[in-house]
């Protein structure tokens, strides 16, 4: 299959920063990929070089078989971008920008009207309304919109679901899957892990470096350590004391419960139950669990600060 | 035909940009207006009614006629009788009245035995504009006494000067004001309002999208230089027919040069507004620079208000790259004396030299990447 995206070895300083180191990526054709990291990953940025915004200061990158730097307008006219930050203009209302997006890209919302019309008739209501007045998830299905309106090939969402209620996430993320069938690449990213199961494959970024790529299903196959669930009275108390066992790998909180990592390969939920008797914890409860992504990253993270120290 | 229909669409976005923001909307249409009216009414360097206080220690028939055509002009007002020249400070002290004048005794004989006599003018030099003023009214009306009166007392001894002001005979302070104020509105329009603009779609984060579209960087710019040109032309058509028809200011030149000249001004206007906007991407930034650096120089060192001429020469160097400096030369010349483009071809070609670099630095400072 075709790559939409090509990144090799791309890095990019800003004064003492550096934002990206030695980045290298392959995107197919038709895939919905994400991209997870927490803020000042060095996620915009990377959109930024992959919508000619930004240059790398080495590497190349290569979208939709255009060269970043020679082609940049061919790419362009080909790609819809969405921005972090909301950029539309709040002077103006639901339609006027919809239609001002459909002719900055010599088009008119007629025309691919059939590829938005899924999302848009939801704002439809509010077409007469200001952009600056819609509430957060309007807004992202609104600047979705307007991305769309040139069918583009390729399409960037830079933290499309950043400050949106779980109800809206939920259905950017269905709208989505929606856009995948109709053969358009998407790139996206985010900082919520829970979403990374909803993509087809993940790239894991962290401090400029990408720590894995796979299929979210590959991603928790890297977990091979026994995972499980520990409850107690006083949470707290159990992590400091988890911690302290020696055979612990990674210990952190997760909702309500405690996810402990041992870094025996064969280990029984009794020998852990029996540890933590000893101190003054009660109604204990511990269950072995499957890895989610969310742990695969925790331990990623670990692992990879672990080797910066070494 | 597509890409014409996308700038179209660009600017009718401007448009509603403009419309939409009120103080926008009041800055370019109702600050021309307001400012002519202010300074066509309000703000005059003529001095009516000035209040003098007479010391008429002679009184006799010379300084009787003297006292009569002063008071006659209508520009004083005789407010208090002095009975001797120690009243005159404490006069001005209190602020009563703004000049005081002085017969010596026996100053009517004086001038018939000796073909002269002494006058003495006081005035409050605290506020040296009016001191100044009032001075040259009084001299010169005792100078129109004094030709009158030839035939009875003897004709004066000496030069004579007899003034005559070409082109504004009335020395009316508007017909100053309208061509500077032209320059100052153009300026703020066309120079502030772009920088803002373009500053402004940096700092929303829309440059970024508008970047990565369909619109090349010249249609962006253009675009937004487009509707800032046009309605800086209204002004200026405003405020030459308020000039005309509520201050009588006339255009004895050619409207078509004055228009035409106007256009390249708006230009060169606009062109700074560009390169302004090029080197900050903040609104804030973009402001000051226009304020500080475009307006206060219009207003102080273009000789709107003051004469270049009588600058210390540092300022009259800077005065120079200061447009409206050539742009007020050129307005008063064609307004007021009628002058044609063969006079002032060499102020035209600064200005379009000045164009140029700016068009040029803007281009080539414009990014189309993100610094």
């Amino acid at each position: 299959m075709k790559s939409a995206v090509l990144v090799e070895g791309v890095t990019k300083k800003f004064k003492t920063v550096t934002a990206l180191s030695n980045v290298s990526l392959k995107i197919s054709e038709g895939e919905l990929f994400g991209i997870i990291g927490a803020d000042g990953a060095g996620k915009t940025t990377l959109f930024r070089i992959l919508c000619t915004l930004m240059l790398a200061d080495e590497g190349r990158a290569e979208v939709l078989g255009l060269d970043s730097l020679k082609d940049y307008r061919g790419i362009r006219s080909r790609i819809g971008y969405m921005p972090g930050r909301f950029s539309l203009y709040t002077d103006l209302s639901v339609e006027e920008n919809l239609k001002f997006f459909a002719t900055v890209f010599n088009t008119t919302v007629e025309e691919n009207y059939e590829l938005i019309a899924d999302i848009y008739t939801q704002l439809e209501p509010f077409k007469k309304r200001m952009a600056g007045q819609l509430s957060g998830g309007m807004k992202q299905k609104l600047a979705l919109c307007c991305a769309l309106i040139h069918r583009p090939d390729l399409l960037l969402l830079d933290e499309p679901t950043t400050g949106v209620d779980a109800v809206s996430r939920r259905e950017f993320w269905q709208m989505l899957g929606r856009l995948k069938e109709q053969e358009i690449t998407i790139l996206v990213s985010t900082p919520y892990m829970d979403e990374a199961s909803l993509c087809d494959r993940v790239a894991f970024l962290q401090d400029g470096t990408i720590l894995a790529v796979d299929t979210p299903a590959g991603i928790t196959g890297l977990f091979t350590a026994p995972l499980f669930a520990v409850r107690a009275n006083d949470k707290h108390k159990l992590l400091t004391h988890l911690r302290s066992y020696p055979h612990a790998g990674s210990v952190y909180a997760f909702g309500s419960t405690v996810h402990y990592a041992d870094s025996r390969s064969s280990i029984s939920t009794e020998e852990i139950e029996a540890y933590l008797l000893d101190s003054e914890l009660q109604d204990i409860k511990i269950e072995k669990i499957e890895p989610g992504i969310e742990d695969t990253f925790m331990a990623l993270m670990k692992t990879d600060k672990e080797n910066l120290h070494e | 035909m597509k890409e014409w229909s996308s700038f179209v669409g660009f600017v009718v976005k401007e448009f509603y940009h403009i419309f939409r923001d009120r103080r926008t909307a009041a800055i370019l249409f109702g600050m021309p207006v307001i400012q002519l009216l202010l300074f066509g009414y309000a703000i005059r360097n003529e001095i009516q009614e000035v209040k003098i206080g007479i010391a008429d220690l002679s009184r006799d028939a010379v300084s009787q006629a003297i006292t009569d055509k002063l008071l006659s002009s209508g520009t004083f007002v005789l407010i208090k009788n002095l009975q001797s020249p120690a009243e005159i400070e404490g006069a001005f002290r209190s602020g009563a009245m703004s000049e005081a004048i002085v017969f010596e005794p026996a100053s009517g004989k004086e001038i018939q035995r000796e073909g002269s006599m002494d006058i003495q003018v006081i005035t409050d030099g605290s506020d040296p504009n009016v001191s100044r003023i009032v001075t040259g009214y009084t001299a010169s009306v005792v100078r129109d006494y004094l030709s009158e009166a030839a035939t009875t007392i003897g004709a004066p001894k000496g030069v004579v000067p007899v003034p005559l002001m070409m082109f504004n005979p009335g020395l009316k302070s508007v017909y100053l004001f309208v061509p500077g104020l032209m320059a100052l509105i153009l300026m703020l329009v066309s120079a502030l309002m772009t920088s803002i603009s373009i500053t402004r779609e940096k700092e929303s984060g829309t440059m970024e999208v508008l970047l990565v579209s369909s619109l090349r960087p010249i249609q962006i710019i253009v675009g937004k230089v487009v509707p800032y040109f046009l309605l800086s032309f209204i002004n200026v058509v405003s405020i030459l027919v308020i000039a005309s028809l509520v201050f009588g200011v006339p255009c004895r030149g050619s409207v078509v040069l004055l228009m035409a000249e106007s256009l390249l001004f708006i230009i060169t206007a606009l062109s700074l507004g560009m390169f302004i906007s090029t080197i900050t991407g903040s609104q804030q930034v973009a402001m000051m620079i226009s304020l500080g650096g475009l307006l206060l120089p219009t207003i102080l060192l273009s000789g709107f208000i003051f004469p270049v001429a009588s600058m210390p020469l540092p300022l009259q160097v800077i005065s120079n790259v200061i447009p409206a400096k050539w742009y007020l030369i050129i307005v008063r010349a064609i307004m007021l004396k009628g002058a044609s483009f063969a006079v002032l071809w060499q102020e035209t070609l600064v200005l379009a030299v000045m164009t140029v670099v700016l068009i040029g630095a803007s281009l080539r400072n414009f990014s189309e990447r993100l610094q």
